[in-house]
C-alpha cells in the first residue's frame, strides 16, 4: 500500500467523471475512495476500475433504507486507493439496476444473492434465481427485507415432484451425476451436480446454502456483543479472523485504535489459526491421494496446534479472544514463548514432510497439472488466498491492506507473499507449505518484539454508521460491512467470505478432469462450506 | 517410501489411553463453568447477567449452569466475580428413551458404524469430529468406525441446527438406517440451535426433527467429549462427569 495524497485522490475522482456526473464523499482518505454515483454511470464506471486500473471486486453490500435503497460496491488494490465503495442509489419502488457481471464475472454470486435475498433485480444478468434459497422455499419471499421476521420458522412450499436441475450439456449419452447434500464420510453439505459422458466429468454445477443460517438477517437489530459470537462461530476455524474483521469495522464505526500489544497479539493468534487450517487441509490433501503415512503425520501436527491454543488461549478454536478496540484477556510471557517454541518446531516438522513428499512420484503425480486455474481466470473471477497465489496473483490483505499487527512499524519484516505460478493441485500445495513457514515467522518476530502496554482501549459513542473492516482469513481476504443505529445495534451485516469467493472458480478446475480426481480437486481447494453459506 | 515407514515407525504412539484412564494432557478441552455459590444473591444476579446466552442462571445463593448453551465465549471468567471452571470433557448424557437404551446388545459394544450429516454446523465441529478418526484419538481401537452409506451405520451423529435444506436430508439419512439405530447430536447447535436459533430457516435443534439419544454438549465439543457420547451410547461409560471431579485422577 501506498500513502495517497489529496491531489491524487482529486486525480482519481477527475478520472471516474469521465463517465459521468460522478461525486466523491469527503469521508475518503487516503486509503479508500467513497463514490457516490448515478445507476447508469455504474456499470462503464466499474468495468473502468476493474480492466483499467485493475481493481478486484470485492463485496456488494445492498442497504434498504425507507425511502430507497443503497448498493456499494467494494473494490480493492495494491496502490492507493486501495479501497473504491460505488454507491448508488434506487428508488424503493423500482429496484432494478443494470447488472455488472457481463463485464466483471467475480461479481457474478454477489448479484445473484442479493437477488434472492432482497429482491432487488439485476438488468442482463444471465442466471438469476434460486440460488441461496432452493426450491422448497416460496418465490417472491425475500428474507433479507426488514418486514420480515428474523426469528419466525419460516412455512416451505411443497417441492414440484417435476422439478429438476438445470443442465448444460445436450450431447446424446449425457447424464448428471448427482454427489451430496449427504456423501463421503463426513464431508460439510453440499451438492455438485457432474455432468458427463462417460469418464470425465465435462461440467461441473455447485449448489450451496444447504448450511444457510441467515447470520447476516439473524444479526440485525441485534447488539454488536451477540453478532461478535456468530461471527466467531459461523465458521470456527477461520475465528480469529472473521472477529478480526468484524472488530475491524467496530473499530472504525467508533474510531477507535487497539493498543500496539493487542494489535501484536491478534496477529500472534492469527497466524496460529493459520498454521492449524493449513495443517488439516494438507492432511486432507494427503488423504484424498491415498498417502496415510504423510496424512497422519499431518494430523499429528494438527492436534498438536489445536492442544496449543487450547494450553495458551483457553480454546481450541481461539474463541472468546478479540474485541472491539483490543483483546479480552491478555498472555503472560511463558505462554507467549511456549507459542513460539511449538510453533517453529511444527514448522520445521511440516518442512521435514514437504521435503519427503517432493521425492514421492505417487503423490506428485496425483497433483501435478491437475485441477489448474490459470492466472487470468483467477483475476477474473477475483479469487483469493492460498489458491489466487498458487495462480501468481497476489491478493494477500496483510500487504495489500496492512491492519492491526500487519501495519505496526511499516509492517513485518516476514511478509514475502508465496506466489506460484502453474495454479495447479501441487502449486497449491507449495503455497500451503510455505505459508506455514511464514506463520511460524510472523510469530516469532511478533514475539520477539512484542509491545507492552494495556490490550483493550474502551469503545465509546457511535461516531459513522457504516464502516468495512477486512481481514486476511487463512482461506484468504474476508470482508465484513457493518452499520450500526445510535443505540449500538446492528442494522446491516454483511460477510463476503473468501470461500465464496473462491467457491466460484471450483468448477474450472474440476471440470475436464476424471471422476476420481474430484476427491482431490476438493481437498487441494481446501475450503469451508460453512464460511461459505454463512 | 523407506523414507515414510521411517517417519511414521519413529514418530511413536501418540494415541490417548482414554478410555482406560483419563486423558490428561494440556489443551484436550476449554473446560465449562459449573455451579458457583456467591456471597449473596445480587451477586448471583450479575454472574448469570454476564453471560450472553443466557446458559447461567442465578439461584438464589449461586448459580446454576445449562451447559448444552454454554459457548464457551469466557466472559463469566473475567472481572472480579467469576465463574468456577472446571477442566474435564465428560459432557455426553443419554436424553433418549428406554427402548433405545434396552437396544444397546453386546455386538454393537466394540463394532459401531456412524453417519456423519451436517446439517449447517461451523467447520470447527466437523474439524473435531475427524480428530476421531486421526493419530491422537483413533476411535478404530475402540470398534467405532464412520461409514458413507446410512444403510451401513447405526448410529446417526447430527451436527448443526437443521436448516430447512437439510431437513429432507437428514430424515432421508434416517429412514435409511436399519433398526436398531441411535442418534447423537453433537454441539450445542444441534441440541439447543444456540446462537442461531430462534431462526427463520433453522429448526435450532435436531430433537424436533428425529428422536435424539444421546447429547454431546460443547461449542464444539472436544473430540474427548464425541468419544464419550460414543462410550456412553454403547453403555462402556456413564453419563456426565459430577462436579469437583476436575481431570486429573491417578497418575
Amino acid at each position: 500500500m501506498t500513502e495517497l495524497s489529496p491531489t491524487a485522490l482529486r486525480g482519481f475522482a477527475e478520472q471516474c467523471r469521465h463517465f459521468g456526473p460522478v461525486e466523491l464523499l469527503p469521508q475518503s482518505d487516503s486509503l479508500m475512495a467513497v463514490v457516490n454515483c448515478p445507476a447508469a454511470v455504474l456499470k462503464p464506471l466499474a468495468e473502468f476500475l476493474v480492466h483499467s486500473l485493475h481493481y478486484r471486486f470485492g463485496s456488494l453490500v445492498v442497504e434498504e433504507h425507507p425511502t430507497q435503497w443503497k448498493l456499494i460496491y467494494l473494490f480493492y488494490r495494491h496502490e492507493g486507493p486501495s479501497l473504491v465503495q460505488l454507491c448508488i442509489y434506487l428508488k424503493a419502488d423500482h429496484p432494478q439496476v443494470d447488472s455488472i457481471s457481463i463485464k466483471i464475472h467475480a461479481a457474478d454470486w454477489h448479484e445473484r444473492q442479493a437477488e434472492d435475498l432482497f429482491g432487488l433485480v439485476f438488468t442482463g444478468h444471465p442466471r438469476l434465481g434460486d440460488f441461496v434459497l432452493h426450491e422448497e422455499w416460496p418465490e417472491g419471499v425475500n428474507p433479507m427485507r426488514t418486514g420480515f421476521s428474523a426469528t419466525r420458522p419460516m412455512q416451505e412450499k411443497v417441492v414440484d415432484p417435476a422439478w429438476r436441475p438445470a443442465r448444460i450439456l445436450e450431447t446424446p449419452g449425457a447424464f448428471l451425476m448427482p454427489i451430496g447434500p449427504v456423501y463421503a464420510d463426513y464431508y460439510e453439505s453440499a451438492q455438485f451436480f457432474l455432468e458427463t459422458v462417460g469418464e470425465d466429468v465435462l461440467r461441473l454445477i455447485p449448489r450451496f446454502f444447504f448450511k444457510y443460517r441467515g447470520v447476516e438477517k439473524l444479526a440485525q437489530g441485534r447488539p454488536w456483543q451477540r453478532v461478535l459470537l456468530m461471527a466467531e462461530r459461523f465458521s470456527g476455524t477461520s475465528a480469529i479472523a472473521h472477529a478480526t474483521a468484524l472488530c475491524g469495522s467496530l473499530e472504525h464505526i467508533y474510531q477507535v485504535q487497539p493498543p500496539p500489544r493487542a494489535l501484536s497479539l491478534r496477529l500472534i493468534l492469527a497466524e496460529m489459526e493459520r498454521m492449524r487450517h493449513h495443517f488439516a487441509v494438507l492432511s486432507d490433501i494427503c488423504h484424498a491421494s491415498g498417502m496415510s503415512v504423510p496424512s497422519a503425520q499431518m494430523d499429528i501436527l494438527e492436534e498438536q496446534a489445536l492442544r496449543l491454543s487450547g494450553q495458551c488461549a483457553g480454546h481450541r478454536y481461539l474463541y472468546g479472544w478479540v474485541t472491539p478496540g483490543g483483546l479480552n484477556r491478555d498472555m503472560s510471557a511463558t505462554t507467549l514463548d511456549t507459542i513460539a517454541r511449538e510453533t517453529r518446531r511444527m514448522a520445521e516438522a511440516s518442512a521435514s514432510i514437504h521435503r519427503s513428499l517432493q521425492f514421492t512420484s505417487s503423490f506428485l503425480d496425483r497433483f501435478e497439472g491437475v485441477g489448474a486455474i490459470s492466472m487470468a481466470v483467477a483475476r477474473e473471477l477475483a479469487l483469493v488466498g492460498p489458491i489466487a497465489r498458487a495462480s501468481g496473483v497476489s491478493t494477500d490483505l496483510r500487504i495489500m491492506l496492512p491492519y492491526g499487527g500487519y501495519a505496526q512499524n511499516g509492517g513485518p519484516p516476514a511478509m514475502v507473499e508465496p506466489l506460484e505460478r502453474e495454479g495447479d493441485g501441487y502449486a497449491r500445495i507449495r503455497v500451503l507449505f510455505a505459508e506455514i513457514q511464514q506463520s511460524a515467522k510472523l510469530i516469532d518476530a511478533a514475539v520477539a518484539a512484542l509491545p507492552t502496554g494495556p490490550v483493550r482501549v474502551e469503545t465509546a459513542g457511535v461516531l459513522r454508521q457504516g464502516a468495512f473492516g477486512w481481514a486476511e482469513a487463512p482461506n484468504g481476504a474476508a470482508f465484513h460491512y457493518l452499520r450500526l443505529d445510535a443505540q449500538g445495534c446492528v442494522q446491516r451485516y454483511q460477510i463476503a467470505t473468501p470461500s465464496f469467493a473462491n467457491w466460484h472458480g471450483f468448477h474450472i478446475a474440476a471440470e475436464n478432469f476424471a471422476f476420481q480426481d474430484f476427491p482431490i480437486m476438493m481437498a487441494s481447494f481446501g475450503l469451508s462450506i460453512a464460511e461459505s453459506d454463512r | 517410501m523407506f523414507g515414510w515407514f521411517v517417519k511414521g515407525a519413529t514418530s511413536r504412539v501418540k494415541t490417548t489411553r482414554y478410555p482406560a484412564r483419563d486423558e490428561t494432557a494440556l489443551g484436550v478441552t476449554p473446560g465449562r463453568p459449573v455451579e458457583t455459590t456467591c456471597d449473596n444473591e445480587l451477586l448471583a444476579v450479575d454472574l448469570a447477567a454476564t453471560c450472553p446466552t443466557d446458559a447461567i442462571k442465578p439461584a438464589s445463593f449461586k448459580t446454576t449452569v445449562d451447559i448444552s448453551r454454554c459457548v464457551h465465549c469466557m466472559a463469566c471468567t473475567r472481572g472480579e466475580n467469576t465463574m468456577r471452571w472446571q477442566m474435564d470433557y465428560r459432557w455426553a448424557r443419554w436424553v433418549g428413551n428406554d427402548a433405545g437404551r434396552a437396544a444397546r446388545h453386546r455386538p454393537f459394544q466394540k463394532s459401531l458404524h456412524i453417519r456423519v450429516v451436517d446439517t449447517g454446523s461451523c467447520d470447527a465441529v466437523i474439524s473435531e469430529i475427524k480428530q476421531l478418526a486421526k493419530p491422537y484419538y483413533n476411535m478404530h481401537r475402540l470398534g467405532f468406525f464412520i461409514t458413507p452409506t446410512p444403510r451401513h451405520a447405526d448410529v446417526l451423529m447430527v451436527t448443526g441446527p437443521v436448516t430447512s435444506p437439510m431437513r429432507l436430508a437428514l430424515l432421508k439419512t434416517y429412514a435409511a438406517m436399519p433398526e436398531p439405530k441411535w442418534v447423537i447430536a453433537v454441539g450445542n447447535c444441534a441440541i439447543s440451535g444456540c446462537v442461531f436459533a430462534p431462526s427463520f430457516i433453522a429448526n435450532g435443534s435436531v430433537a424436533d426433527v428425529i428422536p435424539v439419544d444421546v447429547h454431546v454438549p460443547g461449542c464444539p465439543p472436544p473430540p474427548l467429549a464425541i468419544l464419550h457420547g460414543l462410550l456412553l451410547l454403547t453403555g462402556r461409560e456413564t453419563e456426565m462427569q459430577p462436579i469437583d471431579q476436575p481431570l486429573g485422577g491417578p497418575p
